[in-house]
């Protein structure tokens, strides 16, 4: 019963930080000089003025801001967001059709970059001066110090021009007709450079941080015990360890999920990758209201459930939180 | 006596004939061999098209699309004739108030209904209500249909713009049994999935923002055509990702590239080809925009000072590499109507100053006169920026200090010109074909209004409206060509925008491709006769 009532109140507060957010993003976007309807002028190469009040009248905008939020959100309790006033397309299908590119590639970005990161600080972890562990150190320093643009662009020159090894741009070859197993090599193919570029910042972050807390558990009074119990290093270091310092970089995971998804804007701008992250960066510079807000609160919700999921991650992985 | 010679004339002209013909006949033929069917061909773009239909929406990002998937009625070719298309007959009349277009027995839209003058008539009167080119069909009152193929645009004014409205780009034929649903045409569904047309390609994806893939339609009008199997147009916003793509051989056309360092580097590529043709329709000309409603520039001495004290020819050949011709007139250099008798005004630093000196506006201690903000075109650096930067510092040699403020968006650039929340500002203009599309909007003292690419410099000279009315209402290319003469004469005179350069679009091509657009509206033609060799 305590559990259904702790759910239910983390839902409730989830829902109004999500409603809170779309209010806010609403009167943010907004507040942004020019309107959807001066884009498409700007692409139509000039529009008469009738046209343009007939299009501003359509989507609304003549009505004044609290009005067209009213109207917004009552769309969004229904589960409808808009039309996409730049594509014409309903914004719920252009989001369904890029939400896919950039789970592929945030998932990818993070999940190497923890899985990598994590392993290297174990291993720096295990000899802090040795040669390894000074290596890993200066990699990481570099990784999190590197612009994530900048290396996305570094690393297009390099392979475009240098050594013409990986696609630099988009999600498949262009003349790929999608499907098969040829399909899904080519979509890998293709993934390497931009999961490299997102996932390296986050790798030097896991790698620093799963070193620290290693070095931090390795100290500690069990870890002693179990040496002194004969049990052999790859079982103290992997199985008692190593699961008690996953702790700080799990909860670092989900908490930076956030972060992770805004470094693809970046990136998926970099190599053209056809995912949320350019659909919303296009979407601001149109002022295509309806795309925008159905991207923040398609972010918003990702973030609000991915620090659910951390929590209850974080209670598996560590029985005391559960206990009290 | 040689045999020749005792051949009367007649037969003789004869003989030559038959030679000739046979001799056009074999480099027909040879021409047919050469030609390679099949394949397919991917044109790369920055540019995003909202949607498939150019009927209800202008521009090149739609325009590309849209003239493969609609036919329309006529086409143009590289020296501004017309051309048969949909309509293999038509003819203007005396007055100028009607056009009959007869139109091609057995053509068919991609779902294989027949293209009827019910059609014509139905995306005429559409386009009229819809596309953002207002005076295009402006004068259009109705469209008879006096049988299936015949199609009689009646106009309330002789209109000398309407058979150029015919081209691909700007009049795409719809079907009406799909179009006339009674849904908002601006916004129908059809615009951007399952699109029927009667043009060369039929579609099979379309991804908003991410690519376009079409397939030769086999009932296509024209017989044997098209030649390429399938066209994909990419669309990536990064022009330095499109030229890496063409370098590597995964692109084999990209349009409307400006970029000097790009065209440079890659005019050394033996394996491709860059041409200056095929954007003599569009027009594009680069103007140093003033906003007259401010002092000091609403003093003509001023704005003569800072046009002598610009280099044009530092913009042209140092900071855009040579490949944007000077402009010093309000009607881009292709078109008919251009002329060259204009008022100029040739570099000199020292008489600028000098002509602000007479002006009154005399520097002051610290050698200013006056400070002047300058705004520019979000659009490609090379175009806009640095030739706004350029512009500051050569003002301030004359003592006028420049603030060169950036527009973090197109939204926000449209905004300042729209409130006249500007001084200067450096933006491209394209004039459309004809003047009465894309030049009048932007002088005529009717069209001030708060609204990007109209009159956004409140210009007004009566003389001028006049000129530009008389100029669009009658049909004889030579008087109209000289009250545009006239109108250039003015408006190079009182500057309400000073030209600096005609916008160096290139198409950059493999050599692989035979038969890349060239016509006077370029890759936003149809790509029938396209092929890969």
């Amino acid at each position: 019963m305590r559990f259904f009532r702790q759910l239910l109140s983390r839902v409730l507060q989830a829902l109004a930080l999500v409603l809170a957010v779309v209010v806010l993003n609403f009167i943010l976007v907004h507040a942004a000089p020019g309107d959807p309807v001066e884009t498409i002028a700007g692409v139509s190469g000039g529009m008469s003025p009738e046209l343009m009040a007939q299009l501003r009248l359509q989507y609304g905008l003549d009505k004044p801001l609290y009005v067209q939020l009213a109207v917004y959100m009552g769309k969004v309790l229904s589960g409808d967001l808009g039309y996409s006033y730049f594509f014409n397309l309903p914004v719920a299908s252009l989001i369904g059709e890029r939400v896919p590119a950039t789970l592929l590639l945030v998932l990818g970005a993070v999940l190497s970059a923890f899985v990598m990161g994590t392993t290297l600080g174990v291993l720096s972890a295990r000899k802090p001066n040795g040669v390894l562990s000074q290596f890993i150190t200066v990699l990481s320093m570099v990784g999190f110090a590197a612009p994530v643009f900048w290396m996305g662009i570094m690393l297009v020159i390099l392979f475009a021009s240098v050594f013409p090894i990986l696609p630099v741009a988009g999600m498949r070859s262009i003349d790929s007709s999608g499907g098969g197993i040829a399909d899904v090599l080519d979509v890998l193919h293709h993934l390497v450079l931009p999961t490299f570029t997102l996932g390296l910042v986050y790798l030097a972050q896991y790698s620093r941080l799963s070193r620290a807390a290693m070095l931090d558990v390795l100290g500690a009074d069990f870890i002693r015990t179990a040496r002194a119990k004969g049990l052999a290093d790859r079982v103290v270091l992997y199985k008692h360890a190593l699961r008690n310092a996953l702790l700080p970089v799990v909860t670092v995971l989900g908490l930076q999920f956030g972060n992770v998804m805004a470094g693809a804007i970046l990136v998926e701008t970099v190599f053209n990758w056809p995912g949320l992250g350019r659909l919303a960066f296009e979407s601001v510079l149109r002022r295509d209201y309806p795309t925008i807000l159905g991207v923040l609160l398609f972010a918003s919700i990702v973030v609000v459930v991915m620090n659910q999921v951390t929590d209850m991650v974080y209670r598996l992985i560590d029985p005391r939180i559960n206990a009290q | 006596m040689p045999q020749a010679l005792t051949q009367s004339p007649k037969s003789s002209r004869l003989r030559t004939a038959m030679l000739v013909g046979l001799a056009c006949l074999a480099s027909a033929h040879a021409f047919a061999q050469d030609i390679k069917r099949g394949g397919t061909l991917v044109l790369g773009s920055t540019q995003v098209a909202r949607h498939l239909n150019g009927a209800v929406q202008s521009g090149a990002a739609t325009a590309l699309p849209s003239t493969q998937l609609f036919a329309s009625p006529l086409r143009f070719d590289d020296k501004w004739n017309a051309q048969p298309y949909l309509a293999e007959k038509w003819s203007l009349a005396a007055d100028g108030k009607s056009l009959t277009l007869n139109l091609r027995k057995g053509a068919v839209f991609h779902d294989g209904k027949p293209i009827t003058s019910e059609d014509v008539a139905f995306s005429i009167m559409t386009i009229k209500a819809n596309h953002p080119f207002s005076s295009m069909m402006g004068p259009v009152e109705k469209v008879e249909t006096p049988d299936p193929l015949t199609a009689i645009i009646r106009m309330n004014v002789p209109h000398p713009a309407i058979v150029l409205a015919m081209s691909p780009a700007l009049c795409p034929i719809l079907p009406k049994h799909i179009y006339g649903d009674g849904q908002d045409v601006k916004n129908h569904p059809r615009n951007s999935v399952d699109v029927v047309g009667s043009g060369p390609f039929r579609l099979v994806e379309f991804k908003a923002g991410q690519r376009t893939v079409l397939e030769r339609f086999d009932k296509f009008f024209l017989p044997g055509k098209p030649y390429l199997d399938k066209l994909i147009l990419s669309i990536n916003p990064d022009a330095a990702s499109l030229m890496l793509g063409l370098e590597r051989g995964d692109i084999h056309i990209v349009p409307f590239t400006s970029a000097p360092a790009d065209l440079k580097r890659l005019a050394a590529n033996p394996k491709l080809v860059i041409s200056p043709k095929g954007y003599e329709g569009i027009g594009a000309i680069n103007w140093l925009a003033f906003n007259l409603t401010r002092k000091p520039l609403s003093d003509l001495a001023v704005r003569k000072a800072i046009a002598t004290a610009i280099d044009k020819n530092f913009i042209s050949k140092a900071l855009q590499g040579g490949y944007s011709p000077v402009a010093d007139s309000p009607i881009h250099s292709s078109s008919p109507f251009h002329v060259t008798d204009t008022v100029r005004y040739p570099f000199d630093v020292k008489k600028a100053a000098a002509m602000l000196d007479a002006a009154g506006y005399k520097a002051g201690p610290n050698g200013e006169r006056f400070k002047l903000t300058i705004d520019f075109y979000p659009g490609p650096d090379d175009q806009q920026k640095n030739p706004a930067e350029y512009i500051r510092t050569a003002l301030k040699k004359v003592g006028i200090t420049v603030e060169v403020r950036t527009s973090a968006d197109f939204p926000s650039w449209a905004k300042k010109m729209a409130t006249r929340d500007f001084d200067m500002s450096m933006d491209a203009n394209f004039n459309w074909g004809d003047p009465i599309i894309g030049v009048h909007r932007t002088y005529l003292s009717t069209n001030i209004r708060p609204i990007v690419w109209t009159n956004t410099q409140s210009y007004n000279n009566p003389k001028v409206d006049v000129l530009l009315n008389s100029a669009g209402s009658v049909m004889d290319p030579t008087q109209r060509k000289a009250y545009y003469a006239a109108f250039q004469k003015i408006v190079t005179d009182e500057l309400p925008v000073y030209f600096i350069d005609q916008v160096g679009y290139h198409t950059i091509s493999q050599k692989k491709v035979g038969n890349v657009p060239s016509t006077i509206w370029g890759t936003a033609s149809p790509f029938d006769e396209v092929y890969l060799k």
